[in-house]
C-alpha cells in the first residue's frame, strides 16, 4: 500500500561551502502528506527546493547524492528542468501571484507548457479552481486583478496555480505561516483533500499543524534527518531524545 | 543637574528658542522660494513673450527674410524626426543591454567594469559624444557603407541618420540605468513563482519581469528622449543645417502609391540649434527676439510634455509595485 514516490539517497547540499544538508536519506510516499519540521536553519527549505531543483538558481549551490522520483534521477544531465517543475509544483511561504487577472494567473503555467486552446484553458481554470475549493469565490471575478483577493484567497489561488499543470508532487514551504487562523484552517482542509491525488510535502514551523495534516513527519536538526516516522507515532512516542525535546517545546 | 520635582516642572514649561534650527529652516525656505521664483520668472517670461508669436503659420512655415519672419516648421519636423530615429536606435540596444547585465551576466569583475563604464558614459560631455559620432558614424560607418555599396557620397556625410545615432549613444546610459533599476525592483518572489511553474529564464523575463518593469523602463526612455531633444552640441557638426528652404523628402515607394517621409540621409534643422542661430548668427539678432522666444517655448513645451508622460508612467509603475509588495509582505 505504501508506494515510494521520491527516494533521496545520501544527499548533501552546500551553498558556498556552507553545508545545508548532511547525508540525508529519506523516502516520501505516494499520495501521502509528509511534514518536515525542525528549528530555523535546519535545512527544511533546502530539502524542499532540492526536489524541484530550485536551488540551482542560487549561486554557489553544490549537491552530492541523488534524488530519485519514480525511479528517475532528477539530477541526471538529460533531465529537462522545465518538465520536472511541471511535475513537481511548489507553493511558497507568501503568496506570489502575478499582478495580472485571476484568469491570467491560472493559465500562465498551462500556456508555458504549450496549451493555447481557449476552451481547453477555460476548462483547466474551472477544474483547478473547483479542486482547490475556490471556484465559488472567484468564478464571478476571474478578470479582476488577483492581488485584490484577500491574503488567504491569494494563497489558495497560488495552490490552484501550482495544480494548473497537473503535477504529481506538491511542495509547500510553510504555506500557512503568513495567514490568519481561519485561512490556515482552509489551507489545511485543502491539503487534506488534495492528498487523494498528489504526493504532498509540507515544510512547517507549527507542530500542531504537522500533527493535524500529515501522515508522516520528518524531524530535521542541523542539516540532518533525526527521525522519520508515522505522524501519530512521532508525536506520541518519539524514539530520539532530540525529537522529544523539540516536540515538547524544550528547544527550537 | 539634579532633578527634583520643582525644577523638573520648571524645565518642562520653559520656553526654548532654538536659534540655529530656526535660522536653518528659514534659510532653506528662502532659498527654495528663490529658486522657484527664478524658475517661474524664466518660464513665465518665455511663455508670455513666446505665446504672442505662436500661431499656425509660425509652427508650419519656413523661416523667411533672413530669419526675421516666417516660422520654424522645418526645425520642428527635424527635431521630431531625429527623436524618432534616436528612439529606434537607442531603445532596443539599451533595454536588451540592461536585461543582459541584470538578468543573465554573472556578477564578476567584467560585469562590474561594464556597470561602472555605463555610469561613466552618462557623465561624458555631449560635445565629446558629438565628435565621436562624427568620427565613428559619419567618417567610418558612413564612408564604409558608401564604399561598399558604391553610392558615392550618400551616407558618408553629416545627416539626420548619424545625428540620431550619436544622440542615441548619448542617451543610452540613461536608458540602461533606468531599465536596470526597473528590472531590479521586481521582487525575487515573482521570479521564484515563474521558475516554480516551470518557466525558463527567458520566459520569466519576458512574461513576468518585463511586464512589471515596463512603466519604469518607459519612464527612463521618455526622460532620455527629452534630454536628447534638448541637446545642441552633438548635432552641431552632424548635419544640423543653418537653414533649409524645404524639407528634404524621400519617397517610400510602395508600388501603387508612395509615402513622402523626411530623408534621413540629408541635413535637417533642429530646434535647439535654431535658437542658437537666431540669437547669435542672424544678421539682425534684435529683430529675431520674438522668434527666439517662440522657438524656446515650443522646445520647452515638447520637453515638459515628455516629462509629464514620464510622471504618469512612474505613477502607474509605483502602483503595480506597491500592489505586489503589499501581497508579498502580508
Amino acid at each position: 500500500m505504501k508506494e515510494v514516490k521520491i527516494k533521496i539517497n545520501d544527499l548533501s547540499v552546500f551553498f558556498n561551502y556552507i553545508q545545508a544538508l548532511n547525508n540525508v536519506s529519506i523516502e516520501f510516499f505516494s499520495k501521502k502528506v509528509t511534514s518536515v519540521i525542525g528549528p530555523s536553519g535546519c535545512g527544511k527549505t533546502s530539502l524542499l527546493r532540492t526536489i524541484n531543483r530550485m536551488n540551482e538558481l542560487i549561486p554557489g549551490f553544490k549537491i552530492n547524492g541523488e534524488v530519485v522520483i519514480d525511479n528517475i534521477d532528477i539530477y541526471d544531465k538529460k533531465i529537462d528542468v522545465v518538465n520536472l517543475r511541471r511535475l513537481v509544483g511548489m507553493v511558497f511561504q507568501r503568496s506570489n501571484l502575478f499582478p495580472k487577472s485571476i484568469y491570467e494567473n491560472l493559465i500562465f503555467a498551462p500556456k508555458l507548457h504549450g496549451i493555447n486552446d481557449e476552451k481547453e484553458l477555460k476548462e483547466i481554470v474551472e477544474k483547478t479552481c473547483i479542486r482547490t475549493a475556490i471556484w465559488d469565490e472567484v468564478k464571478d471575478r476571474l478578470n479582476e486583478n488577483a492581488l485584490s483577493l484577500s491574503t488567504g484567497q491569494q494563497q489558495r489561488l497560488c495552490i490552484a496555480r501550482a495544480l494548473s499543470v497537473e503535477p504529481d508532487i506538491l511542495l509547500m514551504d510553510e504555506p500557512a505561516s503568513a495567514l490568519d487562523p481561519i485561512s490556515t484552517a482552509k489551507i489545511e482542509e485543502l491539503i487534506f483533500e488534495l492528498k487523494n491525488k498528489y504526493t504532498i510535502i509540507v515544510v512547517t514551523h507549527s507542530m500542531q499543524q504537522a500533527a493535524r495534516i500529515s501522515d508522516y513527519t520528518a524531524f530535521f536538526y542541523m542539516g540532518q534527518l533525526i527521525e522519520y516516522e508515522k505522524t501519530t507515532k512521532l508525536f506520541t512516542n518519539p524514539v530520539n531524545k532530540q525529537t522529544e525535546d523539540y516536540i515538547t517545546g524544550r528547544f527550537g | 543637574m539634579k532633578l527634583d520635582k520643582k525644577s523638573f516642572s520648571k524645565e518642562l514649561t520653559r520656553y526654548r528658542i532654538d536659534i540655529p534650527g530656526f535660522t536653518a529652516v528659514w534659510l532653506i525656505r528662502i532659498i527654495t522660494y528663490a529658486v522657484l521664483l527664478l524658475l517661474f520668472t524664466i518660464l513665465g517670461k518665455i511663455f508670455f513673450e513666446g505665446i504672442e508669436i505662436i500661431n499656425w503659420e509660425f509652427l508650419t512655415e519656413v523661416p523667411k527674410n533672413n530669419m526675421t519672419e516666417g516660422g520654424i516648421g522645418p526645425a520642428i519636423i527635424g527635431t521630431l524626426g531625429v527623436a524618432f530615429l534616436m528612439i529606434l536606435f537607442s531603445v532596443p540596444v539599451g533595454v536588451f543591454a540592461a536585461i543582459y547585465i541584470n538578468e543573465y551576466a554573472e556578477n564578476n569583475f567584467l560585469t562590474r567594469v561594464v556597470r561602472i563604464s555605463v555610469n561613466n558614459l552618462a557623465g561624458t560631455p555631449s560635445i565629446v559624444i558629438g565628435l565621436f559620432g562624427l568620427g565613428f558614424f559619419v567618417l567610418f560607418v558612413g564612408r564604409g557603407i558608401d564604399e561598399l555599396l558604391g553610392t558615392g557620397l550618400l551616407f558618408g556625410r553629416p545627416a539626420m541618420l548619424w545625428a540620431s545615432a550619436t544622440l542615441a549613444v548619448l542617451v543610452l546610459p540613461t536608458i540602461i540605468v533606468a531599465t536596470i533599476e526597473a528590472l531590479n525592483s521586481v521582487p525575487a518572489s515573482q521570479r521564484a513563482a515563474a521558475f516554480g511553474l516551470g518557466a525558463s529564464k527567458w520566459q520569466t523575463v519576458r512574461d513576468v519581469v518585463l511586464p512589471q518593469a515596463k512603466p519604469g523602463i518607459l519612464t527612463g526612455i521618455i526622460l532620455a528622449v527629452s534630454r536628447g531633444v534638448g541637446e545642441t552640441a552633438p548635432v552641431l557638426f552632424l548635419g544640423c543645417a543653418f537653414f533649409l528652404p524645404n524639407i528634404p523628402l524621400a519617397y517610400l515607394d510602395l508600388g501603387v502609391f508612395s509615402i513622402p517621409m523626411v530623408n534621413p540621409t540629408e541635413q535637417f534643422m533642429y530646434l535647439s540649434y535654431h535658437i542658437f542661430i537666431l540669437a547669435t548668427q542672424s544678421t539682425n539678432p534684435t529683430l529675431t527676439i520674438p522668434m527666439q522666444y517662440g522657438t524656446t517655448l515650443v522646445l520647452i513645451t515638447i520637453t515638459i510634455l515628455l516629462n509629464l508622460t514620464a510622471i504618469i508612467f512612474r505613477y502607474k509603475f509605483r502602483q503595480i509595485l506597491s500592489d505586489v509588495k503589499k501581497a508579498d509582505n502580508l
